[in-house]
């Protein structure tokens, strides 16, 4: 597991979000304080409606937050965007079916301006690192699924960013091909040392893959409860059945179920 | 022996049989009144009696095109009260054969690739050949009056006739008026599409006046376009331009939207700029939204400019010939033109699919 660095590379204070709508103002995030440090694995997990991916958004700089100060990498969130500070992963691969997996790849670093001899050296080491060499001359609609996830996560990676965001990025995909991706994420969270944000409604995931879990509730969407969670660094997936695993899902169910009661409110 | 259920192979025979029987009308000299029918036969007996096999259905194909160059040749020979009854059932026997021949032709799966295209070719060029033959056989059988319509043998005369003539009205109104208003009307739609797209009140203000002018008739435009830049192929151009902008306009706005939210969203995250966005994602993704306007165009294109050129015209061109020759009753060379027409009109809607297969290979539509 990589070493964690203290220093706040994400540092969330009071901060909300409210979409106006058709039916009336919707309070989307509500008095958020967040602090990530560099090279964890930082998890948001929550019912739909509860703000985890318009959190993800923001700090994306995809969202404008009404009010409270958001700092990515000690800059603004539009600041840290233009320079590259993140890469990000969808719901779905979205990789653009014109061009060739090596080609959706060398997309950012085509807008980034970089040589067509670095951008092909770009391209052999970050299709390696998802096991995608050999694939790059296909088209995105010849791969499974799964495959193009993967090739999403080597175009985010491509350009080398300190941070990795990932909003459900394998929602879509069936249970077994999903374990075998999670393996395989922390494997390359473990060689590149890089901070992670994932966005998820799998406790299982969560658990499985996080340092830290962020667990949301809905109406107003907001922070419940922030659970540590250290397995060690050689996670299989075998420690699901660990009684340390269970424990901490355990606690993450009875926060979301807590989140929930207020509901009534 | 095995013998076919089908109810055309049946009729076919039957009627081939009444065409053995029943006199035909033509000339009892002419060796074709006894030939045709005979080779009719043979193909209905084919067609009844051999099972369905690669072999049999070359002899069926074959016979069954002999048969329709004996029946117009017998044409020739028949006096003044024309074909009768035996005649009428050799053609009706010979088209219900065709139909069955084509029938198991379209039912074939051949192993090899190339052989499938040659009979994929070959299904359209016989249906067309067949529509030719039965126009041929109806208008001089019944002796239809040339100046309603005159038969394919008559068109195609006057087609070799007068090459000069309609090679110049080709060049006129096709290679001059309508490739150069197709060429300025589509380029115009898509730069002020990118304008529209770009420009948020032009979207509110543009596209409802570009609205306005696709819904304004042509023939209330061309007279008027005609005072505007003269009788030559300017004001024909001019009439393209008109018709053609708007359907790339509107095809090329609803192109540009096309792209995915998350699409967006992603070029977003690498810091790109409009340009590379445009470039990118936009334009590619529009893509099959603006080969569907080309190929919408390359039909327009060609009414417009022959139409245009009914209201004023130096005497060359297209539409020029066919309101003159119109008036002078020549209805065949009228017929010509319209051949030109439609043989150069599928031929640039055809290269136009071409090359949208070879931009858009990536659309569903087209993966393979």
């Amino acid at each position: 597991m990589p070493q964690v660095t203290l220093k706040n590379v994400i540092d969330v204070k009071d901060l909300s979000l409210v979409f106006q709508t058709n039916d009336g103002p919707v309070n989307a995030l509500s008095n958020i304080n967040l602090a990530v440090n560099g090279g964890e694995f930082v998890s948001f997990i929550g019912p739909s409606g509860c703000g985890k991916t318009t959190l993800l958004r923001v700090i994306a700089d995809l969202e404008q937050p009404t009010s409270g100060a958001i700092s990515v990498n000690g800059m603004t969130p539009s600041e840290a965007r233009q320079k590259r500070a993140y890469g990000y992963v969808f719901q779905a691969a979205a990789l653009y079916p014109w061009r060739t997996i090596g080609g959706n790849v060398s997309l950012p670093l085509e807008v980034m301006g970089m040589s067509k001899a670095e951008r092909a050296e770009r391209i052999a080491k970050n299709l390696e690192l998802v096991n995608l060499s050999g694939f790059e001359k296909k088209f995105p609609w010849q791969l499974s699924g799964g495959m193009q996830q993967r090739a999403s996560i080597a175009r985010a990676l491509s350009f080398d960013p300190d941070m990795l965001l990932m909003d459900e990025p394998f929602g879509a995909l069936d249970e077994i091909v999903r374990d075998h991706l999670n393996e395989q994420l922390l494997k390359l969270w473990a060689k590149t040392q890089k901070t992670v944000i994932f966005v998820t409604h799998s406790i299982p995931e969560a658990v499985f893959l996080s340092t830290k879990i962020v667990v949301m509730s809905p109406r107003p969407g907001r922070i419940h409860e922030i659970i540590d969670c250290n397995l060690g660094t050689e996670r299989t997936l075998d420690i699901r059945e660990t009684p340390a695993f269970l424990e901490i899902a355990h606690r993450v169910r009875e926060g979301l179920r807590h989140g929930h009661s207020y509901d009534g409110e | 022996m095995r013998i076919s259920r089908s109810p055309l192979a049946i009729s076919a025979f039957l009627l081939a049989i009444g065409g053995l029987l029943i006199s035909s009308g033509g000339d009892v000299q002419d060796t074709l009144a006894y030939s045709t029918p005979v080779i009719l036969f043979v193909a209905a007996a084919v067609a009844l009696f051999t099972s369905v096999s690669a072999s049999s259905l070359i002899a069926l194909l074959i016979l069954v095109h002999i048969v329709p160059f004996c029946l117009i040749g017998l044409l020739h020979s028949m006096g003044p009260e024309g074909p009768s009854i035996g005649y009428w059932c050799m053609v009706a026997s010979a088209w219900l054969l065709a139909w069955f021949s084509v029938q198991n032709l379209a039912g074939l799966k051949l192993a090899r690739p190339d052989a499938q295209r040659v009979v994929n070719l070959a299904l359209p060029v016989l249906f067309g050949a067949w529509l030719l033959i039965l126009w041929e056989i109806i208008v001089r059988g019944f002796g239809v009056p040339s100046i309603l319509l005159p038969p394919p043998s008559m068109i195609a005369g006057r087609i070799s006739n007068s090459v000069p003539t309609l090679w110049a009205d080709f060049q006129q109104t096709y290679l001059k008026a309508a490739i150069a208003g197709y060429a300025i009307g589509c380029g115009s739609g898509f730069l002020a599409a990118i304008l529209v797209d770009r420009v948020p009140f032009l979207r509110k203000g543009l596209l409802p006046i570009g609205n306005l002018v696709a819904a304004l008739p042509v023939v209330g435009i061309a007279p008027i376009m005609v005072m505007w830049f003269g009788s030559y192929w300017e004001s024909k151009a001019a009439v393209v331009v008109i018709m053609t902008f708007f359907p790339m306009l509107v095809n090329t706005v609803a192109g540009l939207g096309a792209s995915g939210a998350m699409e967006r969203d992603l070029m977003q995250t690498y810091g790109s700029s409009y340009a590379q966005t445009l470039f990118k994602l936009r334009l590619p993704a529009a893509m099959p939204f603006i080969f569907n306007a080309l190929k919408i165009n390359s039909t327009l294109a060609l009414i417009g400019a022959i139409v245009a050129e009914f209201f004023g015209s130096p005497i060359v061109g297209m539409g020029f010939r066919i309101s003159a020759e119109v008036g002078r009753m020549n209805v065949d060379m009228v017929w010509a033109e319209i051949f030109v027409a439609a043989l150069a009109g599928s031929l640039s809607y055809g290269l136009i699919t071409l090359i949208e297969r070879a931009v858009t290979f990536w659309h569903p539509s087209y993966r393979t």
